[in-house]
């Protein structure tokens, strides 16, 4: 409960003007260290260094309710150390595990792009969970608000319409590993947005996993919430050796499900 | 986190924002003078020209067009300002310009430096006019927008507040002023998913609040291809002058209308080329540079989020 009442408080603190967290204080953000306590316990978390993890996120964003980052890691799958699962963390968010991304044996390296919602300035962090058991984080500060408690569609009448569609595009990117994008039509809304006329909350409704898999091994299983933007995109990696099948089943928080797949040729080398 | 448990702690959290916002209060606002002029356009239609600045202290959200109509029986408002201020102030107009009542105020559209003035003409006899999609849209976005302005104003934010429409257009509709004429016409999903046109029969002037920018850049917060369409349309009515929501009155009809589609077109362009090369949303947006959008004012602040929205737009196609 205490960190409710701090993330309140700094959302009051917000409205008047004062200061946030300045962008060196990544440790001592009170979300962040109740957070800690019930994700991880008492295991280190050590500073990634760029083969491990590295988060790309704006310094400032242009939309809050769409800002693009990224978690990319370097380290080789066949290798002894590898990326098993990367949490995506938004401190200043109402609910602020925006995803957990677990990496199965066909994803190649953990590479995922996305886009978040951003309610107020502070930080986003991912951190990776090593084969080893050793937990590794990455920090960036992001200047954006109100990503959250913004409405969320533009045309919410064209957003009914189209709930549900889904794209699975696939590149060649002339190797072993290939990059896809899975992009899903939905409002994935918060439920934070306050409606005037009726003085009620709208319920949630946001796309709460989405499971990917190659001739039908795990590449991503991502448990994700309201903290991804509307229409949620994810660009990945995945070892698309051979030809195959990349499937994809997104589930809602109405259990609506949503399937889609595209065949994958084999690379022109033969690979 | 339990979702009732955050939903209740943001709801406390925006009760106690509103607390501290109006708490601060010292002495009120209306004893400072306002310089607010209006201009006669056409005969009985008055414009106020808004400032090209972000909603700030010191222009109380004073930086759009809003203006009047006045017909034999009444007064028709269109749009009211960034704040209780400013809508104030325009009612101050209204009185200095005619005796007859305000039986009508116009919203063109949702955005807050057009609706935040309505509080100056509730609860007397006026109706407020918007098209069939503003309740909801306001409805949705009414917490967010108050808490901005409360950021943005500090005290002069007191008192402003969202009055939704009680009449509604879903297509056209026609309202009498006595001997003046105006027809309400709803546009589809374009600047935003609300935007309505007047009409004045009697002058001929096209009042196109958003659906038109002129020197302030537009910014997108509909839909591009929408509002690309929207603006050929618009550009085959017979008219002999247009208000637009930002800039000049009566500017130079279509050209005003012209250079905008041209802006639009050219950022739409350049997403659809980087999503043809494959670009990402970041790669895109870092891309963009504020100098393509050549000759718009506030084009740091804005074009970039064009881009953003384009591409969240465009990549669906
Ligand atoms: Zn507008």
């Amino acid at each position: 409960m205490r960190h409710l009442l701090q993330w309140l408080l700094a959302c009051c603190v917000a409205g008047s003007g004062a200061v946030f967290a300045a962008p060196d204080d990544a440790e001592a953000n009170a979300v962040w260290r109740q957070l800690r306590t019930g994700l991880f316990g008492e295991r280190a978390i050590a500073a990634a260094d760029a083969d491990t993890l590295v988060l790309e996120a704006p310094a400032r964003a242009e939309d809050a309710a769409i800002v693009p980052i990224a978690v990319r890691s370097r380290l080789d799958p066949t290798a002894a150390r590898r990326v098993q699962t990367v949490w995506l963390i938004v401190d200043g968010n109402p609910s602020p595990v925006a995803a957990t991304l677990h990496f199965g044996p066909a994803s190649g390296r953990a590479d995922v792009e996305t886009r978040l919602r951003i309610e107020q300035y502070g930080f986003v962090r991912a951190i990776a969970e090593l084969d080893d058991g050793s937990l590794h984080m990455a920090t960036r500060f992001v200047k954006a608000s109100g990503g959250c408690s913004a409405p969320a569609g533009k045309d919410p009448a064209a957003a009914a319409a189209n709930l549900g569609r889904m794209r699975l595009k696939v590149e060649d990117m002339g190797g072993a590993l290939r990059r896809a994008q899975l992009m899903i039509s939905h409002p994935n809304t918060s439920g934070l947005a306050m409606d005037q006329l009726t003085r009620l909350y709208p319920k949630p409704h946001f796309v709460r996993q989405v499971t990917v898999r190659y001739r039908g091994q795990p590449v991503l299983v991502a448990e994700v919430d309201f903290s991804i933007s509307e229409n949620p995109s994810f660009r990945f990696l995945f070892r698309g050796d051979g030809e195959g099948e990349l499937e994809a089943v997104v589930v809602d928080t109405e259990d609506r499900t949503f399937q889609t797949r595209v065949p994958v040729a084999a690379r022109a080398d033969g690979g | 986190m339990p979702d009732g448990l955050i939903r209740r702690a943001v709801r406390a959290g925006r009760r106690l924002m509103a607390c501290a916002a109006f708490a601060a209060l010292g002495p009120a606002w209306g004893g400072v003078a306002l310089p607010f002029d209006v201009v006669e356009a056409a005969p009985g239609l008055f414009v106020h020209t808004g400032r090209h600045e972000e909603t700030s202290q010191a222009n109380r959200g004073d930086i759009a067009n809003v203006g009047f109509i006045v017909g034999e029986r009444c007064v028709a408002v269109i749009d009211t300002g960034g704040s209780l201020a400013i809508g104030q102030a325009l009612a101050a107009a209204v009185r200095r310009a005619t005796d007859r009542p305000v039986c009508y105020v116009i919203n063109t559209h949702m955005h807050p430096d057009h609706v935040f003035g309505n509080a100056a003409f509730a609860g007397g006899a006026a109706r407020f006019v918007g098209a069939a999609s503003l309740p909801e849209a306001l409805a949705a976005r009414a917490a967010h927008y108050e808490a901005g302005l409360a950021e943005a104003l500090g005290d002069a934010a007191a008192g402003s507040r969202i009055v939704a429409p009680d009449l509604l257009v879903d297509d056209r509709l026609r309202l009498d002023l006595g001997g003046r004429a105006l027809v309400l016409q709803r546009w589809p999903t374009a600047h935003t998913n609300n935007d309505l046109t007047v009409f004045d029969e009697a002058s001929g002037t096209l009042w196109l609040g958003d659906l038109l920018f002129d020197e302030r850049i537009p910014s997108v917060d509909g839909s591009i291809k929408g509002w690309i369409a929207v603006g050929a349309r618009l550009r085959e009515q017979a008219v002999s002058r247009v208000i637009p929501g930002h800039g000049r009155i009566a500017p130079p009809w279509p050209a005003a209308l012209d250079a905008q589609s041209r802006y639009l077109q050219q950022v739409a362009a350049s997403v659809r080329a980087a999503l043809a090369a494959g670009k990402t949303l970041r790669e895109t947006v870092d891309a963009a540079n504020p100098a393509d959008a050549d000759g718009w004012l506030l084009a740091d602040a804005y074009h970039r989020r064009n881009v953003t929205a384009a591409y969240a737009e465009l990549e669906w196609e």
